[in-house]
């Protein structure tokens, strides 16, 4: 017996799936040797809900809420790339004033997203305040959201061919007032976080990752700028009124975690600039098309829209066979492509490190499962 | 019955100042994450921990089945009587000590040390991979920190030449000794936050890590324990440092005794401020940062102490 408990050197432990930095229902397998890991094997699944398969048995404009629920945070994105699609399919024209409204609510969406992650990304490294600050900022566009949607979290805003509600003065105001307040708090952050010595310490050189490496495993959004490569659909395949904006795409240059995120934090500034343009260029007219019918029944065919959400690349797949309810819908969520990367970055690192590592990557656990 | 009054007055200091402390640590905490904190339950949540501990005491203790099972309930007591202990010998005031001893400090370092003993019986008669992890963390991190803690306070009691905590005091009526030891009352307040794992080095039971660490699978009242410890344990280490360092009970208008709380809770509330600000080290870092920058430094400062002592 002895002799047998000295020769095993390494013991599984389990990360998840009811494990406080998991953020959601993932569990990790880790095998380990003493603080060490040797293997990390993320298993999903725990979550799967079968949103692919329910569009199957349901109308185009019935599965739209479903869309909200499979990133809850960065649910208008979602909404975005599926009415994209499916008005591709129709053959309709969205009007100009629609999709600047659409850039504005996706891009606040965006913001809200990039807040949560900050805030529990800080909290994963035991730090709790930045947590409270990004809640106090995530707030006041949840609130612009709410005034505008109607809801906070699982929005369903977009209509096929448009936008249901038009923007008035005081959503404008209340966005202009919000984008000078958070201009004025990057400084607390810098001061809280960025220029923080252990932050530096628990963050710079872990989880490196190589652009080969991005390339091979098809990692999109922050993960991949990170890197260092300049991939972003909003600039490299344009949609909706992004051409018409002036902005860039922040890049990291190690590709470890503090570039990543570096990358978010800058991105979040980006998308201030793309809000303020908006409002500035927002043209007038209608927010709907017109002649949309009544009984949506695109003819055969198969479409394929991609959108930049807050964690990459997501893009749906619809497949119509002429029916009233598409044939067949495949989503491409970035954080399954995105956590695929994770067994071979977490090797020889500490538990701490995978915890850094597992919260740059920015996983919506919900979405990957489906 | 001077020895009975005491241990009354102790168990007594220990129960107002852990509620106290909670109340002020949500408070702190509260105001730097421009929130109000508790404030339903008595002036500002004054009682809103009293509620809380109440509210512990009703809770089902839970043993686990695959417990070490002596061990398991031994921990909470043995991380908490040690505690008690240490405070035989901190002058609160001129005349309120319970026994001055003339090695008061090494008692005080003696049973803070015990502390680490519970930790790990806590952890490894849990039954549970993330106690282990944290139990072995906190031995590692204690062994690591008590050796700088124990040199930095040697270069005191090198100027003082007495192991007694009074006269420590009474050494420093002219000066407190922060103005000519600043760098060992850095490196004391640093070594005492892991001592008594505090953030940024709180991780034996680093939450988003090890779940709870080494108390993850107590429950109320025992849970209570561990708590009540860690912030007793606060209070001793912010006390020593107010003998050491901050002049006692030592000032003007005010009696002695208010002087020294006032001290130490402003000690503690640094020692709050680093937590509520800091992220947490990593391990390797932790140790180090102990090994390889706390340690040497402590060594030069006692050596340039001495040097000076023997020098005048």
């Amino acid at each position: 017996m002895l002799e047998r408990g000295l020769e095993e050197k390494t013991y599984v432990l389990n990360l998840g799936p009811q494990h406080p930095s998991t953020h959601g229902v993932l569990r990790v397998e880790l095998e380990m040797e003493g603080e060490f890991i040797i293997k990390a094997d993320p298993d999903i699944g725990y979550g799967h809900r079968g949103h692919e398969h329910m569009a199957e048995n349901r109308t185009y404009a019935q599965f739209l809420p479903n869309m909200g629920r499979v990133d809850y945070l960065h649910a208008l994105a979602y909404n975005q790339c599926y009415c994209m699609g499916v008005e591709k399919l129709l053959e309709l024209q969205v009007p100009e004033r629609a999709e600047y409204i659409r850039v504005i609510t996706a891009e606040l969406n965006r913001l809200t997203s990039h807040f949560l992650w900050v805030g529990a990304y800080l909290m994963d490294l035991g730090a709790f305040t930045p947590f409270l600050y990004c809640f106090d900022d995530r707030e006041q566009v949840l609130d612009l959201l709410d005034y505008l949607t109607g809801s906070r979290l699982t929005y369903c805003f977009y209509r096929f061919g448009g936008v249901p509600v038009d923007i008035d003065d005081d959503f404008t105001a209340g966005c202009r007032k919000f984008i000078q307040r958070l201009r004025g708090r990057w400084v607390d952050y810098d001061n809280l976080v960025t220029k923080n010595v252990i932050f530096i310490h628990r963050t710079r050189d872990v989880g490196v990752i190589t652009q080969e490496q991005c390339i091979k495993y098809g990692l999109t959004g922050p993960m991949v700028r990170g890197s260092g490569i300049p991939y972003d659909i909003r600039k490299s395949e344009p949609y909706s009124a992004y051409p018409a904006f002036d902005f860039e795409i922040p890049i990291g240059e190690r590709g470890d975690v503090m570039d990543r995120y570096l990358v978010r934090m800058r991105e979040m500034e980006q998308s201030l600039r793309i809000i303020e343009q908006a409002l500035d260029k927002l043209p007038a007219g209608p927010i709907m098309a017109e002649k949309i019918p009544k009984r949506l029944k695109p003819a055969a065919g198969e479409v394929y829209a991609a959108v930049e959400t807050a964690r990459g690349e997501f893009g749906c797949y619809i497949v119509s066979a002429g029916d009233t309810k598409p044939y067949r819908i495949k989503l491409r969520v970035p954080s399954f492509g995105n956590l695929s990367i994770l067994p071979e970055i977490a090797v020889d690192t500490l538990v701490a490190d995978l915890v850094a590592i597992l919260g740059s990557i920015d996983v919506v656990v919900p979405e990957i499962d489906r | 019955m001077g020895m009975l009054a005491g241990v009354i007055g102790v168990v007594t200091l220990v129960a107002v100042n852990a509620l106290f402390l909670i109340w002020m640590e949500r408070k702190v905490s509260a105001h730097m994450q421009l929130r109000p904190g508790p404030m339903e339950v008595g002036w500002h949540g004054a009682i809103q921990t009293v509620a809380d501990a109440l509210k512990l005491m009703g809770k089902e203790l839970i043993t686990p089945k695959d417990v070490d099972r002596w061990v398991y309930l031994a921990a909470p007591i043995v991380v908490f009587l040690p505690v008690l202990l240490s405070f035989l010998v901190i002058p609160f005031s001129q005349s309120l000590v319970i026994r001055d001893m003339n090695v008061g400090v090494l008692l005080i370092l003696a049973f803070a040390a015990l502390t680490v003993l519970a930790v790990l019986m806590a952890g490894w008669a849990s039954n549970n991979k993330y106690s282990v992890f944290g139990a072995i963390r906190s031995v590692a991190q204690n062994i690591a920190y008590e050796i700088p803690l124990l040199i930095t306070l040697m270069s005191i009691i090198i100027m003082v030449g007495s192991l007694s905590l009074v006269d420590i005091v009474n050494a420093q009526s002219q000066y407190w000794f922060v103005l000519v030891q600043p760098v060992a009352f850095i490196l004391y307040l640093t070594c005492a936050t892991a001592e008594t794992n505090r953030a940024p080095f709180d991780l034996p039971e680093a939450e988003s890590e090890l779940v709870a660490g080494f108390h993850t699978e107590y429950s109320g009242m025992r849970f209570a324990l561990f708590f009540l410890a860690e912030y007793t344990n606060m209070f001793i280490v912010a006390a020593v440092a107010t003998v050491f360092f901050l002049g006692g009970w030592q000032g003007p208008f005010l009696p002695g005794i208010v002087w020294f709380f006032l001290k130490v809770y402003f000690v503690i509330f640094i020692i709050m401020w680093f937590r509520w600000t800091f992220p947490r080290v990593r391990f390797d870092q932790l140790i180090t940062f102990a090994w390889k920058i706390l340690i040497p430094l402590a060594f030069a400062n006692l050596i340039i102490t001495a040097f000076i002592m023997k020098l005048r």
